[in-house]
C-alpha cells in the first residue's frame, strides 16, 4: 500500500459502502457494526497519515497517474496540512454520526451505504489536486447526501432535499462552466499547476494568445470566470445572500446528517476557496474586494440576528453555523487586503483552525440535539422545553461545554481561531472587525439564552422522566470534549501540522 | 468482422420468421444469442481500433454492385462507427432482456426487432452513400410495425408519424443524394471519394442544410422533433429504448457522417442556425419535461433535450465539440435505454400506470427497490453528475462550444441545471413518493424484478459507469478517427 496512502483513504468506506450494501436481508443488523468499523478504520488510517506527515512546504502522499489524456486529467492526489486537517475531520465527524444515528433506522443497509459512500466522496475532494477528479467527488458527494435527506428526513424532505441539490447543482454548473474556459486557455485542469501559472500571471497571458483578446479584455474575463468559481464555492460554506437553501436541509435532515452536512460539507466551500480560488483568482476577488468585505459582515451579522430569532433548536444552530462559517470567509477575503506578512499568515491560520474547530463543535452540538429529540420524541423547539438541569444535569454540562466552545470562551478551541482572525482582519479593514464584533455578541446573547430556556426554569411535568446521559452516550462524547479543551488550551497542536501550509497559502494572498 | 453484426443480425431475423419455434425459450434464446454475438463482434473490433493511426479506417467488405451507376457494397469502419456499432450491440441486448416478457406473436417481435438491429448496423457501417441509404430506409419498416403491433397509447398515431417524419427526412436525403451525385460527375457514391472530391461552396450552401435536416430529423432537431415524444410513449419498452437509444443516432450519425463530411463549407455558413436549434431543443425539452404528467413523456421530451446537445456538439465544427457529440450519442443512448427499461418495463407493466401522481401513492422504491436503485442511478447519469458517462460528453460538447459560441455554452449550462430540475422532479414523484395509499407489502406482492431485468439493468449501468470513469476507452477511438484526412475539412471550418 505505499505509494497508495491516500487512495486507500477513500477506498476504506468506499469498500464499506460495497459491503454493506451487499448485505443479505437476513443479515442487515450487521450494517451498522460494519458501517462503525470502515468509519474507524478510514480515521485510525488518517491519523495514522498524521503521524507520519512533515509539516513541510508542497504536497505529500502524492499520487500521480495519468487519466483522461485528452483532456488533461490526472488521478493526482496529494495533501498539504490544510488537506490533512480536512481529512481527521472528515473522519472524526463521520464517525461519530454514524454513532449518533439511531439504531433500528428503517433500511439500515441504505442509509450506512450512502453514509460511507458520502464520506469517500468527502475524503476525495480533500486529497484530490485535479479539478476534474476534484470536482466528481464534490458532485459525488451530493447524492449520498440528498438521498440521506430524501429518505430519512423530516416532514418537508421533498422539497428541501430537492432545494439543497438544486441551489447546489446551479452553483457547481457555474464553476465548471468557468473551469471549462480556464481549460481552453491553459491545456490543464491540475490545480497546482493553474495556481503557479495564475502567480506568474500567465492565465491572463493565455487567455490572450488563446482569444486573442487584449490584455484589459482577458482581464476581465478572468474576473467572470471567477465569479463562476466562486458562486459554486460561496453556495456550499454559505455566503449571504446564497444560503436560501440551508437553513431547511440542516432542519429537515436527519440529526446525524446534519452533522456531516455542518462538519465537514460545509468546509468542502471553505477548502474550495483556500485551494483553488484564491491561488488561482487572488487578483479577481481582490477587484471585487469591498463587496465581498460587505458580504461577509452581513453573512456574519445577519445569521447571528437570524439564530437569535429562531425557536427551532435545528434551525436555531444552522444560522449559528453560518454565523462561525461567515468568519472564515471573513478572515479569506480580509487577508487579500492585508499588508504584513503575520497578519495574513494570522488570518489565514485563524481561518484553518476555524474550519477544523466549528467542524468539531458544531457537529458535537447537532449530535446532543439528536440525543435530546431521542429522548423527546423529536421534539426540539426550545419553548418545549425548560428546567432540564435538574433532571440531567450531566446533559446539561456537557451542553454547556460546548455551547461555550461555540460562542468562543477563552480556554476553549472557538476561542483561538477566531482570535487569528480578528486580528487579520483588523488590520486589514477595521470596520469590518467592528461591526463583526456585534456579530460575536448576538451569538453570545443567543446561545446563552438557548442554555437558559432549555435547562434553567421550572421542569415541565412531561420531562420529569427525561433521562441522563447513558455511560455509552458520554463515552461518544468524551473525544469531542477532548478535543475541545486540547484544542483550545494547546492549538499547537493543529498549527503544528498546518504551518508550513499557512505560510504558503499566505504568501499565495499577498496583494 | 464487425459486418456479420449486419449479416447474424437479419439471419437471426429470417430464422425466426421462417421456424417460428413454438417453445417461448427458442425464440427468446435465438434472439439473445444473435444480439450477443453483435455485441461481442463489435466490442471486438473496437478493441482492435485503431491498428494503424494512419489508416483510420477499415475496410470491411468492398465489391461492385451496380457498376452501371457506380454503387457499390462498400462496408467499412473508423472510430465514431465503431462506438454506435457498440452502442447497438449493448442496447439490442439490453432490448431483448428487456423484452423477456413479450409473449403474443413472440417469434414475428423478435424478428422484426433483429431485423431493426441489422439495419441500424448497416447504417452505421456503410461508406457508400446508396448503400447507406437503402439501411436507412430498411430501418423504418420494422419499427413502423413494432410500434403499431405491439405499442401502448395511441400506437396507430405514433407509429404513423414516426414514418411520416422518417419519410419526409429520407424524401430530403434522396434529394441531396441525387444532386450531389449529378454534380460530382455521376461517378460514385462513395462517401469518401465524394469528399475528397470536394463541392463548389454554392453548392454546399443548399445541399448542407437539405441533407443535414433530412437526417436530423430522425435526431429530434427542434423545430422538427414531435415524432419523438408520442413515438417513444407509443412504442413497447424494448423498441423506445431503441428508438430513444440508437435510432435517434442514425439521424445524428448521418448528419455527421453525410452532412458534414461532404459539404464542410456549407456548414461552416449555417452553423450559427443549427447550434441555435440545438441549444433550443436542449431548453425546449427540459422546460417540457418538466411540466409532463405521464412519466414516459418525461423521458420523451428528455431525449430531445440530451439531443440538443448532439447537434450543439456536431455544430461546434471543432475535435472536441465533434468528439463530445459522438460521446454523447453513446452515452444518451445508454441512459435512454436505462430510463426507458425502467418506466416501460419495470414500472407500467407491473403498475399499469404511467401517470406521475398515480405513482407518486405507490411508493415504488419500497415496492421495487432495485428499480428504484437503477431509476435513481439512471437520473444520476441523465443529469450529467460527473462518474457517469453523460458527464464527460457534455463537458466535451460544452467546451467544444466555448470554442465556437461562447453564449451558447453558457445557456447549454442553464440547459444543464434545468435537466436536473426535472430529473429531480420525475425521480421524487415516481419513485419517492411519501404517503403510500396501500400498505407497501400488498402493493409489492408478487411483484419482485425478473433476472432478466436485472441483467439488462447492470449491463447499461456499468456501461454508462465505466465510461463515465474511464472515458478514454471511446476517447482514443474517436479521436484518432477525427484525424482522417476526409474529415479535417470539417473541423478546419470548411476552409481546407
Amino acid at each position: 500500500m505505499a505509494g497508495h496512502e491516500l487512495t486507500w483513504l477513500t477506498m476504506a468506506p468506499l469498500l464499506g459502502a460495497a459491503v454493506v450494501a451487499c448485505l443479505p436481508r437476513s443479515q442487515e443488523a450487521r450494517a451498522r457494526p460494519i458501517g462503525l468499523s470502515a468509519a474507524g478504520i478510514a480515521l485510525a488510517w488518517a491519523l495514522g497519515l498524521a503521524l507520519r506527515f512533515q509539516d513541510l512546504p508542497g504536497y505529500q502522499f502524492v499520487e500521480r497517474l495519468s487519466w483522461i489524456p485528452y483532456l488533461g486529467v490526472e488521478y493526482h492526489l496529494g495533501v498539504d496540512g490544510l488537506g490533512l486537517a480536512m481529512a481527521l475531520l472528515t473522519g472524526f465527524v463521520m464517525l461519530l454520526a454514524l454513532m449518533v444515528s439511531r439504531t433500528g433506522l428503517e433500511r439500515p443497509r441504505l442509509y450506512y451505504a450512502l453514509f460511507l459512500l458520502l464520506e469517500a466522496g468527502l475524503m476525495g475532494t480533500f486529497t484530490a489536486l485535479n479539478f476534474f477528479h476534484w470536482f466528481l467527488c464534490w458532485e459525488l458527494s451530493l447524492i449520498p447526501a440528498f438521498f440521506l435527506i430524501r429518505l430519512w428526513g423530516g416532514p418537508m424532505r421533498g422539497s428541501v432535499s430537492t432545494g439543497f441539490f438544486l441551489y447546489t447543482l446551479a452553483g457547481s454548473v457555474a464553476m465548471l462552466l468557468a473551469f471549462q474556459v480556464l481549460f481552453l486557455a491553459t491545456g490543464t485542469f491540475d490545480l497546482p499547476g493553474l495556481a503557479r501559472l495564475s502567480q506568474e500571471g500567465g492565465v491572463t497571458a493565455r487567455l490572450s494568445e488563446y482569444f486573442g483578446w487584449p490584455e484589459g479584455v482577458s482581464r476581465r474575463v478572468l474576473g467572470w470566470v471567477g465569479a463562476g468559481v466562486f458562486l459554486g464555492l460561496a453556495v456550499k460554506v454559505p455566503l449571504m445572500p446564497l444560503h436560501g437553501w440551508l437553513p431547511g436541509a440542516y432542519a429537515e435532515a436527519p440529526t446525524a446528517v446534519t452533522m456531516v452536512l455542518t462538519g465537514v460539507m460545509s468546509k468542502m466551500g471553505l477548502y474550495g476557496f483556500l485551494r483553488i480560488m484564491g491561488p488561482i483568482f487572488a487578483d479577481a476577488m481582490r477587484g471585487a474586494w469591498g463587496m465581498l468585505m460587505v458580504l461577509a459582515v452581513v453573512t456574519v451579522v445577519g445569521s447571528a440576528a437570524a439564530a437569535w430569532a429562531q425557536k427551532d433548536l435545528k434551525r436555531l444552530l444552522a444560522y449559528s453555523s453560518i454565523n462561525h462559517l461567515g468568519y472564515c470567509l471573513l478572515g479569506i477575503f480580509a487577508a487579500l487586503q492585508c499588508g504584513s506578512e503575520s497578519a495574513r499568515q494570522a488570518a489565514l491560520g485563524g481561518v484553518i483552525l476555524q474550519m477544523f474547530n466549528h467542524g468539531i463543535n458544531a457537529a458535537t452540538l447537532f449530535g446532543l440535539v439528536a440525543l435530546v429529540e431521542r429522548r423527546s420524541g423529536g421534539l426540539r423547539d426550545l419553548d418545549d422545553f425548560g428546567g432540564l438541569r435538574k433532571a440531567a444535569p450531566v446533559f446539561c454540562g456537557v451542553m454547556g461545554m460546548a455551547v461555550f466552545a461555540s460562542l468562543g470562551l477563552p480556554g476553549l478551541n472557538g476561542f483561538p481561531g477566531e482570535f487569528l482572525i480578528f486580528t487579520g482582519v483588523f488590520a486589514a479593514a477595521p470596520w469590518a472587525a467592528v461591526a463583526s464584533v456585534l456579530g460575536l455578541l448576538l451569538t453570545a446573547v443567543f446561545l446563552l439564552g438557548l442554555m437558559q430556556r432549555m435547562f434553567h426554569g421550572p421542569l415541565p411535568g412531561r420531562w420529569s422522566g427525561w433521562t441522563d446521559l447513558s455511560p455509552r452516550e458520554w463515552a461518544m462524547m468524551i473525544p469531542s470534549l477532548g478535543l475541545m479543551l486540547v484544542l483550545g488550551v494547546y492549538p499547537q497542536a493543529l498549527l503544528g501540522i498546518v504551518n508550513a501550509a499557512v505560510v504558503e497559502l499566505a504568501a499565495v494572498w499577498a496583494p | 468482422m464487425a459486418s456479420w453484426t449486419i449479416y447474424l443480425s437479419f439471419i437471426g431475423a429470417a430464422l425466426l420468421l421462417a421456424v417460428r419455434p413454438r417453445d417461448m425459450r427458442w425464440v427468446r434464446g435465438l434472439a439473445l444469442g444473435t444480439a450477443l454475438a453483435g455485441l461481442v463482434l463489435g466490442l471486438a473490433a473496437a478493441a482492435r481500433y485503431p491498428a494503424d493511426p494512419a489508416a483510420p479506417l477499415i475496410v470491411l467488405a468492398r465489391a461492385r454492385w451496380i457498376p452501371s451507376l457506380g454503387i457499390e457494397y462498400y462496408l467499412a469502419a473508423d472510430g465514431i462507427s465503431l462506438t454506435l456499432v457498440v452502442l447497438t450491440g449493448i442496447a439490442s441486448v439490453a432490448g431483448v432482456l428487456f423484452s423477456w416478457n413479450v409473449e403474443r406473436r413472440a417469434a414475428e417481435y423478435f424478428a422484426l426487432y433483429l431485423a431493426l438491429i441489422g439495419g441500424v448496423y448497416g447504417v452505421f457501417l456503410s461508406f457508400d452513400w446508396f448503400l447507406l441509404f437503402v439501411f436507412y430506409e430498411v430501418a423504418i419498416v420494422p419499427k413502423y410495425f413494432l410500434i403499431a403491433i405491439w405499442g401502448s397509447t395511441r400506437r396507430e398515431y405514433g407509429a404513423m408519424k414516426l414514418a411520416l417524419y422518417s419519410l419526409v427526412g429520407s424524401a430530403l436525403v434522396l434529394v441531396g443524394m441525387l444532386a450531389a451525385y449529378g454534380v460530382s460527375g455521376g461517378q460514385t457514391f462513395n462517401l469518401i471519394e465524394l469528399a475528397r472530391g470536394g463541392f463548389s461552396s454554392g453548392f454546399q450552401t443548399w445541399a448542407f442544410p437539405v441533407v443535414f435536416v433530412g437526417f436530423a430529423v430522425l435526431a429530434g432537431i427542434w423545430p422538427l422533433h414531435t415524432w419523438a415524444p408520442t413515438g417513444h410513449v407509443a412504442a413497447p419498452t424494448a423498441a423506445s429504448m431503441l428508438l430513444a437509444g440508437v435510432v435517434m443516432k442514425l439521424g445524428a450519425y448521418g448528419a455527421l457522417r453525410v452532412g458534414m463530411m461532404l459539404f464542410p463549407q456549407g456548414a461552416m455558413v449555417w452553423r450559427p442556425l443549427f447550434a441555435g436549434l440545438g441549444v433550443i431543443g436542449i431548453l425546449y425539452g427540459a422546460c417540457v419535461a418538466l411540466v409532463q404528467r405521464d412519466f414516459k413523456f418525461v423521458i420523451g421530451y428528455s431525449s430531445v433535450s440530451h439531443m440538443g446537445f448532439v447537434l450543439l456538439g456536431l455544430m461546434t465544427l471543432n475535435a472536441t465539440g465533434v468528439g463530445g457529440a459522438v460521446m454523447q450519442m453513446f452515452s444518451h443512448g445508454i441512459i435512454a435505454g436505462l430510463l426507458f427499461a425502467v418506466v416501460g418495463r419495470m414500472v407500467y407493466d407491473r403498475m399499469h400506470t404511467r401517470d406521475l401522481a398515480d405513482l407518486e401513492g405507490m411508493a415504488l422504491n419500497r415496492v421495487l427497490p432495485f428499480a428504484g436503485l437503477t431509476f435513481a442511478v439512471a437520473c444520476a447519469a441523465s443529469m450529467g453528475v460527473p462518474g457517469f458517462s453523460g458527464f464527460i460528453s457534455e463537458l466535451l460538447v460544452v467546451i467544444g462550444a466555448w470554442k465556437a459560441f461562447p453564449p451558447l455554452a453558457v445557456l447549454a449550462g442553464v440547459g444543464i441545471v434545468a435537466g436536473a430540475a426535472y430529473t429531480l422532479r420525475v425521480l421524487q414523484k415516481s419513485f419517492f413518493g411519501d404517503h403510500p395509499r396501500a400498505p407497501v407489502e400488498e402493493m409489492g406482492r408478487g411483484q419482485g424484478l425478473t433476472w432478466p431485468e436485472r441483467a439488462g439493468a447492470v449491463l447499461l449501468m456499468a456501461a454508462t459507469v465505466v465510461v463515465g470513469l474511464y472515458p478514454s476507452l471511446l476517447l482514443d477511438i474517436i479521436m484518432p478517427s477525427l484525424q482522417a484526412s476526409w474529415m479535417q475539412a470539417m473541423l478546419k471550418g470548411g476552409q481546407g
